[in-house]
């Protein structure tokens, strides 16, 4: 007989004190009636959803439900793909990133990504690597430059592993230092919201266990929204878990409630590892 | 029973070997003819290379000596006034293909660029001889950089698209994700990372148009003195060869010989400078 009861997280209580009052935050984003299509394909269908600041909001569902198409609709990223089509809007603070007047470039500069695979440039050191996306947008000055080189890896936790080789390159670093650099590398255009596409799912434990301790910091200052195979990180680093089923929002919640005491039977059977 | 096993053990074996013995003559075959070619080049041409060949113009028919400076000279501007045409519509090209274009505009294209590649060299000479040196009178270099341009473009529009297709698309995505522009994201990341292949593709199409001779028979024309004019008939290494090699006379037939090794030197080392480009450049497609 498959147990109803939800599945005990041990970093539990680490959200306790933390437990988020979810009518009272402001909002970063609004996502109405969103729907995607890839050819005749829809990926997304009629999703409404918002995500709130200053918080890490983790999606989850089985592979092919969408989470990531809608993760990279929040930066319009899912256009970089042929024959896409959107319907709905998704607002950030208030504009409508998908209005005609608003340059895809500038949406994502002020909601940065960070990717499944680490990609740092590889004809390009650690130190360019993280201020490129200042430097390809113009900022000529080297002494900010390398304040905000040294305030961005510090803030990927990053700094004092790599502060005497920032002429190496990029990829001589290990996997999870890697993810760390391309944190970092988002973080140094100060975006307001960085997106997570599976940012754990190359890395060993270890890595993991310190990105995620990162996105807790990283949360005072930014908002977060992290799409993760692993429910348990979901359930670990998220304050709100949205679940994705067949393109579909199917629940959205406060992690704590979603995942002790989900209302919809199709949480819950993915939760307690009945299908996904 | 067992020695009927035997047996086909034994005709398997024979099979092998005769497989065996049959690929190793064919590599044999392959190889020969590069091996004869130089072997052949060194015996007739070493022996007519000297300091004179390199620094001296030719001589008038009957004078011994002289040298192909002016043509090697000849040849390199020739080079250059190919690149000047054939490096950045072929890079542009090729980045268009990898990173714009429609599917099937992009299809077709590299359909073109393909055909345009199995086409005989001679023909870019008539063009060029039809549309340049007709209309403006007369042989010159920049008719001969034409023909050479032309048919460097089809070659290096399609390895500079091969090259940038292998740069995973991570990076692109990366780049676009900070807010990059997409065309900064091409030149400053995608170019960057594939720029060894590049500059590869180039110097493979200048080892193939350096030797060419067709293209330049009624375009560059050839010259027996020096010229700084590039709107006048100017010599190049190939062309020289040809006329020499097809004189009555031993001692340009030397000279042809000296002139055709130095071309194949030329070539050869430009291959070994690809073989060292490409061998590294598995971390930058990593």
């Amino acid at each position: 007989m498959p147990s109803s009861d939800p599945i005990v997280l041990e970093t539990r209580d680490r959200h306790v004190e933390t437990e988020p009052e979810t009518e009272e935050r402001p909002l970063t984003f609004e996502v109405k009636n969103l729907s995607i299509w890839y050819g005749e394909k829809r990926a997304i269908d009629s999703v409404t959803m918002d995500v709130p600041s200053n918080a890490v909001t983790s999606i989850i569902g089985p592979s092919g439900c969408g989470k990531s198409t809608f993760l990279r609709a929040l930066n319009r990223m899912h256009e970089l793909l042929p024959r896409t089509r959107l319907e709905g809007s998704v607002l950030l603070r208030g504009q409508d990133l998908y209005s005609t007047d608003v340059d895809p470039a500038i949406v994502r500069r002020r909601v940065g990504m960070v990717f499944q695979k680490s990609n740092p440039f590889p004809t390009m050191s650690i130190g360019d690597n993280v201020v490129i996306g200042l430097r390809l947008n113009g900022v000529r000055d080297q002494k900010f430059l390398n304040e905000r080189l040294e305030k961005s890896l510090r803030m990927a936790a990053l700094w004092d592993e790599v502060k005497e080789d920032l002429h190496k390159p990029g990829t001589s670093l290990s996997g999870g230092q890697q993810q760390r650099l391309c944190i970092a590398r988002a973080l140094a255009v100060e975006p307001e919201v960085v997106l997570m596409d599976e940012p754990c799912s190359a890395l060993d434990p270890i890595a993991t266990a310190k990105i995620e301790e990162l996105i807790h910091e990283l949360k005072t200052k930014y908002t977060i929204v992290i799409v993760t195979h692993n429910m348990q990180q979901a359930g670990r680093v998220s304050d709100y878990t949205a679940f994705f089923y067949l393109g579909r929002l199917i629940e959205f919640g406060p992690t704590t409630k979603i995942f002790s005491n989900p209302s919809e039977r199709q949480t819950e059977d993915y939760i307690t590892g009945r299908f996904g | 029973m067992l020695s009927k096993r035997q047996d086909q053990h034994t005709w398997r074996k024979i099979k092998s070997a005769l497989v065996s013995a049959g690929t190793f003559l064919s590599a044999l075959l392959v190889i020969a003819p590069l091996g004869l070619v130089f072997f052949h080049l060194l015996v007739n041409g070493a022996s007519s290379i000297n300091w004179d060949f390199f620094t001296q113009l030719p001589k008038p028919v009957g004078a011994l000596g002289g040298g192909m400076v002016n043509a090697i000279v000849g040849t390199l501007e020739l080079l250059a006034l190919a690149s000047i045409i054939g490096v950045p519509i072929g890079v542009l090209g090729g980045v268009y293909l990898a990173e714009y274009g429609s599917a099937r505009g992009n299809s077709m294209l590299r359909f073109i660029a393909d055909v345009l590649n199995g086409v005989p060299s001679i023909t870019w000479g008539v063009v060029v001889y039809g549309l340049v040196v007709l209309r403006f009178k007369g042989f010159s270099a920049y008719a001969g950089g034409l023909a050479l341009g032309l048919i460097m473009i089809p070659l290096i529009l399609r390895t500079t698209e091969e090259v940038i297709l292998l740069v995973p698309n991570g990076h692109r995505e990366a780049a676009l994700a900070l807010g990059i522009a997409r065309w900064k994201t091409i030149v400053h990341v995608v170019m960057k990372t594939a720029s060894k292949g590049i500059i590869t593709g180039i110097l493979i199409a200048l080892a193939r148009i350096g030797g060419e001779t067709a293209p330049l028979l009624f375009t560059a024309f050839g010259n027996r003195f020096w010229n700084h004019d590039l709107s006048q008939p100017i010599a190049a290494l190939p062309l020289q060869i040809f006329t020499y090699a097809i004189s009555p006379y031993d001692d340009w037939h030397r000279q042809a010989w000296a002139g055709a090794l130095v071309l194949v030197i030329g070539i050869f080392c430009v291959n070994v400078l690809v073989r060292i480009l490409t061998r590294e450049r598995a971390p930058s497609t990593a």
